[in-house]
C-alpha cells in the first residue's frame, strides 16, 4: 500500500476560542510531501490546536490559509478534507468489530464488498492484527487498539495523516516498541504525517523534522538531530534534552572565552551572555590543574550510563554523563573538558 | 459455601432488622393478594378460595390493562424518537438558552400531575374527539416522561469519549445522519434503552395526570384501580391489584432482561 504524497502549507494560521483564549498565535509551517513532522511541546503550547486546525475540527481565524498540495482547504469541512486521524484514546467505535472499524471510512465512500474485504485484509496484514478481525475494541489490548486506530485512519488513503499523541495511553515499554513500529510503517506508506506529542524521544524516533512549540508559537523547525545539536532557542535545547548553563563575564565575551572554575576555555564567537552544554558533552578526566576542576558531589548509576553532579567554582552545580565504566566517585576532585563545538549558544527570553 | 460464610459474618441485629423491614413491606402485599382470592375478606381464608373476583375484574376492567400497556409502549416510542435528537442538540449546544430550555423541560416532572393535566384540558379540552380519545392521555404521558429521556440521553451524548467518537467519524468522512445513526446512537444505546424502560414503567403506573385526563370511556389501569377501590367490594380491588402484578411484573422483568442484553452488546 503506497499512498499519495501531498504537501501541507500553513500560512499565518491563528486560533482564538469563543471565550477569548488564544490557542494559537499566527503561525506558518511547511510540511513536505511524504514527510513525518512532529509538533512537539509541553501541554498548552498549541500543538493540538494546530493539529485540529489542519484536520478541520476547528476553524482557523480569518486571514489564515491551509493548503493541501495546490488545494486550499481552509474552509473545507473535516468530512471532505480527506485526512486520516488517530486520536489520543483512539476513539474506536465500541460496538463495531475490528474489521468494521477499519472499513468504516471505506463503507462511507461506497466501496464494494470485494474492495472492502481486500483493503481491510491488506491493512490487517500491515498492522499485524490477523485473527482479531472479529473482536471488539473492548477485547483488545492498548497496543492492538492503537494499531486498529492507525489502520482505520489510513484505510481511506488520506492525503494527510494526523496523529494526536498516539502513544500516550500506553505503558512505557510498549510505547517504545510501538513507536519504532509506527516509524517504520509511516516510512513504508510514504504518507505525509503530522504527529503531535509532548515526548521528545517519541518525536525524535518517529519524525523526520520537528516543530518545537511554546505558548501558541512555533519556536524552531528542523531535523531532530540539528535541533538537538544546534538549538536556536534555550527552550528548544532544554525541551529536547538536559542542559547546563554557563555564565560569561564581559571580559569572556570580548575574548571569545568562558571562565570555568580557575580555567579559561575557548568557545564559539558571539555576544552570548550564557552558553549551554549538554551533560554528555562534559567529559570528566583525572585531576589536572590546567583544566577546569570540580568536586564530584553525587554519582548515580543508571545502567547504560552514569550520571554525575559536580560542583564547579563560579558556575554552580553542573550535571555530567559518562559511560557506565566511568571510575569517579563522590568526593573526588576531578577535571573536565568541553569540546568547542559542543557549546550551544542560543537565545533565552526567560 | 460462600453465601453461608457471608451470612455468618452478617451481624445478627442487621439480619433481624432486614427481616423486619421485608416483613413490613411484604405483609400488605400478601394480604392484598390473598384478599383478591378469598370469598369473603372479613372471614379470611375460612370462607374458601375463589377466582370469581379475578373474572369479574377481567370482564369489567380488562381493557384498561390493554390500554395501559399500549399507551406505555407508544409513549416510550414517541419519547425516544422525539427525545434523542433533542438530547443531541442540547448536548452539543453551549448557549445559555439551551441550559434554560433544559431546565424548563424538567418542569413537568416537578409540577404536580394534576396541574399539568388541568393545563392540558384548558388548552385542548375544546377539541372534543381528541379530548375523548386515548390520544389525549398519551400526550399527557409524553409531556410527563419526555424529560427523563432527554436528560438521560443528553448526558450520555455529552460524554467526552463520545465527542471523540463523533470527531473520528467526521474525519473518516461521515456526514451528520451517518454518524448519528451509525456511531452516536449505538454508543448511547444503553442510555436510550434505560430511559425507554423508565418511561414505560412511569407510564404504566402514572395516576395523577391520567386521573385528570381520563373520561369514563378512556381509563388506564391505575385509574380503573382507583375506581374499583372506590366503588367495589374490597375483594374486587384486591383481585385487580393481583392482575396488575400478574401481567406487569413479568413484562417488566422481560424488558429488563432485554435491556440488559442490549447494554451488554453495546457496552464498552
Amino acid at each position: 500500500m503506497e499512498l499519495e504524497r501531498t504537501s501541507v502549507k500553513i500560512l499565518q494560521c491563528a486560533k482564538t476560542y469563543s471565550d477569548g483564549t488564544r490557542g494559537l498565535l499566527p503561525s506558518s509551517l511547511d510540511v513536505h510531501p511524504g514527510e513525518v513532522l512532529a509538533l512537539l511541546g509541553p501541554s498548552g503550547c498549541g500543538k493540538t490546536t494546530l493539529l485540529r486546525l489542519i484536520a478541520g475540527l476547528e476553524m482557523v481565524d480569518r486571514g489564515g490559509v491551509i493548503q493541501f498540495g495546490q488545494q486550499d482547504v481552509t474552509y473545507l469541512p473535516v468530512e471532505r478534507r480527506q485526512i486520516g486521524m488517530v486520536f489520543q484514546h483512539y476513539a474506536l467505535f465500541p460496538q463495531m468489530t475490528v474489521q468494521a472499524n477499519i472499513g468504516y471510512g471505506l463503507r462511507i465512500r461506497g466501496a464494494s464488498p470485494q474492495e472492502l474485504k481486500r483493503v481491510v485484509g491488506e491493512l490487517l496484514d500491515l498492522v499485524q492484527l490477523n485473527g482479531l478481525e472479529h473482536k471488539r475494541p473492548a477485547e483488545l489490548s492498548g497496543g492492538q487498539r492503537q494499531r486498529v486506530a492507525l489502520a482505520r485512519a489510513v484505510a481511506v488513503r488520506p492525503k494527510v495523516l494526523l496523529l494526536d499523541e498516539p502513544l500516550t495511553a500506553l505503558d512505557a515499554k510498549l510505547k517504545v516498541t510501538l513507536r519504532d513500529e509506527m516509524a517504520e510503517l509511516l516510512r513504508r506508506l510514504g504518507i505525509t504525517t503530522i504527529h503531535v506529542t509532548h515526548d521528545q524521544q517519541e518525536a525524535l524516533a518517529i519524525a523526520d523534522r520537528l516543530a518545537v512549540m511554546r505558548s501558541g508559537r512555533i519556536i524552531q523547525v528542523g531535523e531532530g538531530e540539528a535541533l538537538y545539536r544546534h538549538p536556536k532557542h534555550m527552550f528548544v535545547a532544554e525541551f529536547l534534552g538536559r542542559i547546563n548553563r554557563l555564565k560569561r563575564t564581559p571580559q569572556d565575551i570580548a575574548n571569545h572565552t568562558v571562565t570555568i572554575a580557575q580555567a579559561t576555555v575557548r568557545c564559539p564567537q558571539g555576544l552570548w551572555p550564557e552558553l549551554f552544554v549538554r551533560p554528555e558533552d562534559i567529559e570528566l578526566k583525572p585531576y589536572d590543574p590546567h583544566l577546569p576542576v570540580a568536586t564530584l558531589l553525587q554519582r548515580s548509576f543508571l545502567g547504560d550510563r552514569i550520571h554525575y553532579r559536580i560542583d564547579v567554582a563560579g558556575q554552580g552545580i553542573l550535571t555530567a554523563e559518562a559511560h557506565r565504566d566511568s571510575p569517579y566517585l563522590a568526593g573526588d576532585r576531578v577535571s573536565f573538558t568541553i569540546a568547542t563545538e559542543h557549546f550551544m549558544p542560543c537565545e533565552n527570553d526567560q | 459455601m460462600l453465601a453461608k460464610r457471608g451470612l455468618r459474618q452478617f451481624p445478627f441485629t442487621l439480619a433481624t432488622l432486614t427481616a423486619l423491614v421485608t416483613l413490613l413491606m411484604l405483609t400488605p402485599l400478601a394480604l392484598s393478594i390473598t384478599a383478591g382470592l378469598v370469598n369473603n375478606y372479613s372471614q379470611g381464608l375460612a370462607s374458601g378460595l375463589t377466582t370469581r373476583w379475578l373474572e369479574q375484574v377481567w370482564e369489567g376492567y380488562g381493557d384498561t390493562l390493554l390500554w395501559s400497556l399500549t399507551i406505555a409502549s407508544l409513549c416510550a416510542l414517541i419519547t425516544v424518537v422525539a427525545g434523542v435528537p433533542c438530547a443531541y442538540a442540547l448536548a452539543r449546544t453551549r448557549s445559555r438558552w439551551a441550559r434554560l430550555f433544559e431546565e424548563l423541560l424538567t418542569l413537568p416532572v416537578a409540577v404536580p400531575g394534576l396541574a399539568t393535566g388541568l393545563a392540558l384540558i384548558l388548552v385542548y379540552g375544546q377539541f372534543r374527539s381528541f379530548r375523548q380519545s386515548f390520544l389525549f392521555i398519551l400526550v399527557g404521558h409524553v409531556v410527563f416522561t419526555l424529560p427523563f429521556v432527554v436528560r438521560t440521553v443528553s448526558s450520555a451524548f455529552a460524554n467526552r469519549e463520545l465527542i471523540a467518537l463523533e470527531e473520528a467519524a467526521r474525519t473518516l468522512g461521515a456526514g451528520f445522519t451517518r454518524r448519528l445513526v451509525g456511531v452516536l446512537i449505538p454508543a448511547v444505546m444503553p442510555a436510550i434503552i434505560a430511559s425507554a424502560l423508565m418511561v414505560f414503567t412511569l407510564s404504566v403506573g402514572e395516576f395523577n395526570l391520567t386521573w385528570m385526563l381520563h373520561t369514563p370511556l378512556t381509563r388506564t389501569l391505575p385509574v380503573g384501580l382507583a375506581d374499583s377501590y372506590a366503588s367495589m367490594r374490597i375483594e374486587v380491588g384486591s383481585a385487580y391489584t393481583l392482575i396488575f402484578f400478574i401481567v406487569v411484573l413479568p413484562l417488566l422483568w422481560a424488558l429488563q432482561a432485554i435491556a440488559h442484553q442490549v447494554q451488554k452488546r453495546y457496552g464498552t
